[in-house]
């Protein structure tokens, strides 16, 4: 196992990339720490399978280097880098039985057979597959075959990283749930690398310490999933994550007052002037529903969701999404609402902007 | 969502766009991506592989262009001295051209009468389950499979008597015998592939069974279609026992004027040679045009 | 997936039976017909029984004919066959040059099979024939129309070009079928070229290859027109293949009783093969689940 490195990584698949627009991956620098588990959010054609391809060597990058612990590996090619990978759509090997699926990748290393057996054994018994051992790979439920492709990959015990592309894809809903789960057991045992590609928020937060948010073939932020929730770096970061993303309303700042259509509201901290386009970002779970004291809203339609309710208003032209809790009385004539000023992120030109230590 | 021309005021992760010394590496890139994606051993072996396939025609070619003195006379690779004179005399002489006008009338009949009658059952076939259907089917597939040798005398007698010997028909029906199953056996693996809902949905939006089969089903298996009339079109176009069994004198293929010379006239090899040359035309043009499907269409749509 | 089951249906395959009612099963019936019966002529029929069965069935003619027929057959599926695949796996994936391959390949496909023949009569003359001509340049002694191994070699390697592309075309067909996903699982499994031949694309061509099998065996088990151009059957009996036999005794020398019994066992063979080659291509669809 190896720390990866991936300095100034940049990729465009023309021949002549001229312009920034031509790069499905631009440039992105980042350690991915050894032994831990990491996700690639964001929406399709972000370039997050690229950047997987990148590690993995499948692609090689028109920019940058790669790095396994301190060895330069950007020309090696995808054998030698000694990664497993699990795919979108299972790869098994279907006239092979899974006894030879999981012993292939050993047998094509030269490994000798007492070990082969052995290891084989076990990986069968970390992936559940111990009684289909003798089966053909051929037939097999999607599931199965994703735990196969799995069991290839940790067959090995000098895998440098593990690395999943949307894995998930096409499994039943109520198998996904159980895989994530068996996934990160493994990982919380054996501590592998683990690289996780995906397009869905619920996997990347509950498998990853770290998520890795890609929009537009960039990297908008890195952070655990409660920095992602608290303080989204990028206007993208906010909307994407949370169900529903994060309120967004153009405003004015002036030091710790934020002023939207001649309504001012107060902020956490002060702020520098800012130019460009300005706005202010909160959480749905940071608006409260008020009979005084915030900015006028218009009640759209509520959404009771089980544990607590939606509410779909519209504050000076803008929507605005709240969280109410269950069951008290929401405000009919005159609705207004009212912002935790502490959860209140604000935004320039999309980037988020810290502010002055209060 | 972002406006992403737009160059952020505060530094962010992520927020360079173009790495400055790209150009200096691509060049290396580029070899790279080409030798992993091309071993030139396989552009070696195509290459032969090629050679052996085109040498023969290029040969038919070359003698096209020869007269008859220049082949007997002297061995070339290329003609010496090149004429059109062998074309001529096929493309003015009405007992050359009328072949080709035989062969693609019954070729075209052929085409149409196997494409309409195996449509309706390569759609039942695709779709429903039904008494004997799979039995059906095989019998069908044996049509494709048997020996036209085993049918040349009986289409004789039986186009005979019923008058219809020396017809372009009679060849179009008797190549219905192989291009039928066939043009069932394609359209049938395409049609699998168009799911059953928009059958229902065009049912329950009130169309009626003919209306849905011409207006919503045939253009989606428009590929399918063409396909099929492609190899409908070929096989027909490649025949030649039964052409030749079922025609004496209206009807007669190209490919047999062409045996009847070589016979009779004996040794007219430039004519012969620009003959041949002038078959491969139709095939070669309708080619072009099915290229991305011919696989395809030769797996049968099983692919 | 389940088909709905509707006898209806029945009336959407009619025109398809009507036709070939009148194009295989009329001519079929007068071939049953004409293989019980005898005639002195004057359409003057009378019953034999099987009697021309037992007649064919000991007749060395028929027999030899079988017998050079499934010997080529056997030849030119065990070239093909190998030789298309490997082609197929030198193709380029894609673009342009992935076209050109197509329709170069494709070329022969498309040619008159008389025509077929006619270019390699010319091509293996060895007076104004490109191949004959460098072979006898090159000492060896080779006439087609003489020598009995130079008449089979020429018939088969004519066959090779005529229809290796086939299986080359349907093999790619199954090869391009495999995601990309599978080849970089193999590198990472640093399996060997052959392994990925092996596990990987072997199994998936399998389906298209058997469809590739059933129609080379069929085709050259009909064989008629190609060797008929180039060696009419000679020298000798050598290239006699069963079509050419048949229609020989056919139309050549109007033996009818004899001919039909002769084409009634002749497309029984092909029948039973065909049917165990449907049975299994119809196991492999549904093994696969895209039946």
């Amino acid at each position: 196992m190896a720390q990866i490195t991936l300095k100034n990584i940049a990729h465009s698949y023309m021949d002549a990339p001229s312009e920034e627009a031509d790069y499905a991956l631009k440039e992105v620098d980042h350690v991915w720490r050894d032994g831990e588990a990491y996700a690639l959010l964001g929406p399709s054609g972000c370039g997050k399978t690229t950047l997987l391809n990148i590690v993995s060597g499948l692609l090689r990058p028109s920019h940058g280097r790669v790095l396994f612990g301190g060895e330069d590996v950007t020309d090696m090619p995808t054998a030698e880098r000694n990664i497993a990978q699990v795919f979108q759509f299972p790869v098994v090997y279907d006239t092979m039985t899974v006894r030879e699926n999981l012993a292939f990748p050993l047998k094509n290393r030269g490994i000798e057979a007492q070990t082969i057996t052995e290891r084989v054994q076990r990986v069968a018994a970390m992936i559940g597959m111990e009684d289909e051992l003798n089966r053909k790979a051929r037939g097999l439920t999607a599931d199965a075959k994703q735990k196969i492709s799995l069991g290839r990959g940790m067959v090995r015990d000098d895998v440098n990283a593990l690395l999943f592309d949307e894995p998930l894809t096409v499994i039943d809903p109520h198998m996904k749930w159980e895989l994530r789960t068996q996934l990160k057991r493994l990982h919380g045992q054996f501590g592998h690398t683990m690289i996780y590609v995906t397009h869905d928020q619920t996997e990347a937060l509950t498998f990853a310490d770290h998520v890795v948010v890609m929009h537009d073939g960039r990297v908008v932020q890195i952070g655990t999933p409660e920095e992602l929730f608290e303080r989204p770096a990028h206007t993208f970061v906010g909307y994407f994550i949370g169900s529903p993303g994060m309120n967004l309303l153009p405003a004015e700042v002036r030091g710790d007052r934020a002023v939207i259509d001649g309504h001012e509201v107060m902020l956490g901290s002060g702020y520098d002037d800012l130019s460009g386009k300005v706005e202010i970002g909160i959480r749905p779970e940071f608006v409260r529903l008020t009979d005084e004291g915030g900015l006028p809203a218009t009640i759209k339609r509520v959404e009771d969701v089980g544990r607590h309710r939606l509410v779909r208003a519209e504050v000076l032209g803008r929507p605005v999404n709240v969280i109410a809790d269950e069951g008290g009385p929401l405000p009919s004539e005159n609705a207004q609402v009212a912002f935790d000023p502490a959860r209140i992120n604000v935004y320039a030109n999309d980037w988020r902007v810290e502010g002055r230590a209060a | 969502m972002s406006d992403t021309t737009m160059k952020p005021t505060v530094s962010a992760p992520g927020a360079a766009s173009i790495p400055g010394d790209v150009t200096a590496e691509r060049a290396t890139a580029n070899a790279r991506l080409k030798s992993r994606f091309r071993p030139t051993g396989s552009a070696f072996v195509m290459g032969l592989y090629l050679l052996f396939l085109l040498l023969p025609i290029y040969w038919l070619l070359n003698m096209s262009l020869k007269t008859n003195q220049e082949i007997l006379s002297t061995f070339s690779l290329i003609p010496l001295r090149p004429t059109l004179e062998n074309y001529l005399t096929i493309l003015t002489d009405p007992s050359w051209y009328m072949g080709y006008v035989n062969s693609l009338i019954y070729v075209v009949m052929n085409t149409v009468i196997s494409i309409m009658v195996a449509l309706p059952a390569a759609y039942a076939f695709s779709r429903y389950q039904f008494m004997g259907d799979k039995h059906l089917f095989f019998w069908l597939l044996t049509n494709r499979m048997a020996p036209p040798a085993v049918f040349a005398l009986p289409f004789f007698q039986l186009y005979s008597s019923v008058g219809l010997f020396d017809t372009h028909i009679a060849v179009a029906l008797a190549h219905c015998l192989f291009n039928v199953p066939l043009a069932v056996w394609i359209l049938e693996g395409f049609m699998r592939g168009v799911p059953r809902e928009i059958d229902e949905t065009a049912y329950i939006d009130g169309y009626s069974f003919p209306r849905f089969f011409v207006k919503i089903f045939m253009p989606l298996i428009a590929s399918g279609i063409g396909v099929a009339a492609f190899f409908c079109f070929m096989f027909s176009w490649v025949e030649l026992l039964l052409s030749r069994t079922l025609t004496s004198v209206d009807a007669k293929p190209i490919a047999a004027t062409m045996t009847r010379t070589v016979s009779a006239s004996g040794l007219d090899w430039g004519v012969l040679a620009a003959a041949g040359i002038l078959t491969i035309v139709p095939g070669a043009l309708v080619i072009w045009f099915v290229r991305n499907y011919i696989a395809k269409g030769f797996a049968l749509g099983r692919v | 997936m389940e088909k709905t089951v509707n006898h209806k249906a029945w009336f959407l395959v009619l025109p398809v039976l009507v036709l070939v009612a009148f194009s295989a099963v009329i001519p079929l019936m007068t071939v049953v017909n004409y293989s019980v019966q005898d005639t002195f002529g004057n359409n003057v029929f009378f019953w034999t029984g099987l009697e021309w069965f037992e007649q064919m069935l000991k007749s060395d003619r028929m027999w030899n004919a079988l017998g050079r027929q499934l010997v080529f057959s056997a030849i030119i599926l065990a070239i093909e066959v190998p030789l298309g695949i490997f082609v197929a796996l030198n193709m380029p994936k894609r673009g342009f040059w992935a076209s050109v391959c197509l329709v170069l390949m494709s070329l022969p496909l498309l040619i008159p099979w008389n025509v077929v023949g006619t270019i390699w009569q010319i091509f293996a003359r060895v007076d104004i024939g490109l191949l004959g001509y460098t072979l006898r340049a090159l000492g060896v002694n080779y006439n087609y129309t003489q020598d009995f191994f130079a008449a089979w070699t020429t018939v088969i390697v004519m066959d090779v070009w005529h229809w290796t592309s086939l299986v080359a075309l349907l093999a790619y067909a199954g090869l391009q079928s495999i995601p990309d996903a599978y080849y970089q699982a193999a590198k990472i499994d640093q399996a060997s070229r052959w392994a990925v031949f092996r596990y990987i694309e072997l199994p998936k061509m399998a389906g298209v290859l058997m469809i590739a099998i059933l129609l080379r065996f069929m085709d050259s088990f009909m064989i008629y027109t190609e060797p008929f151009v180039v060696t009419g059957g000679g020298p000798g009996n050598a290239t006699t293949f069963l079509s050419i036999d048949l229609v020989k005794m056919a139309l050549g020398q109007f033996d009818l009783g004899p001919a039909a019994a002769f084409s009634i066992m002749y497309f029984l063979v092909i029948l039973v093969i065909s049917y165990v080659f449907y049975t299994v291509m119809t196991n492999l669809d549904k093994r696969d689940g895209v039946a």
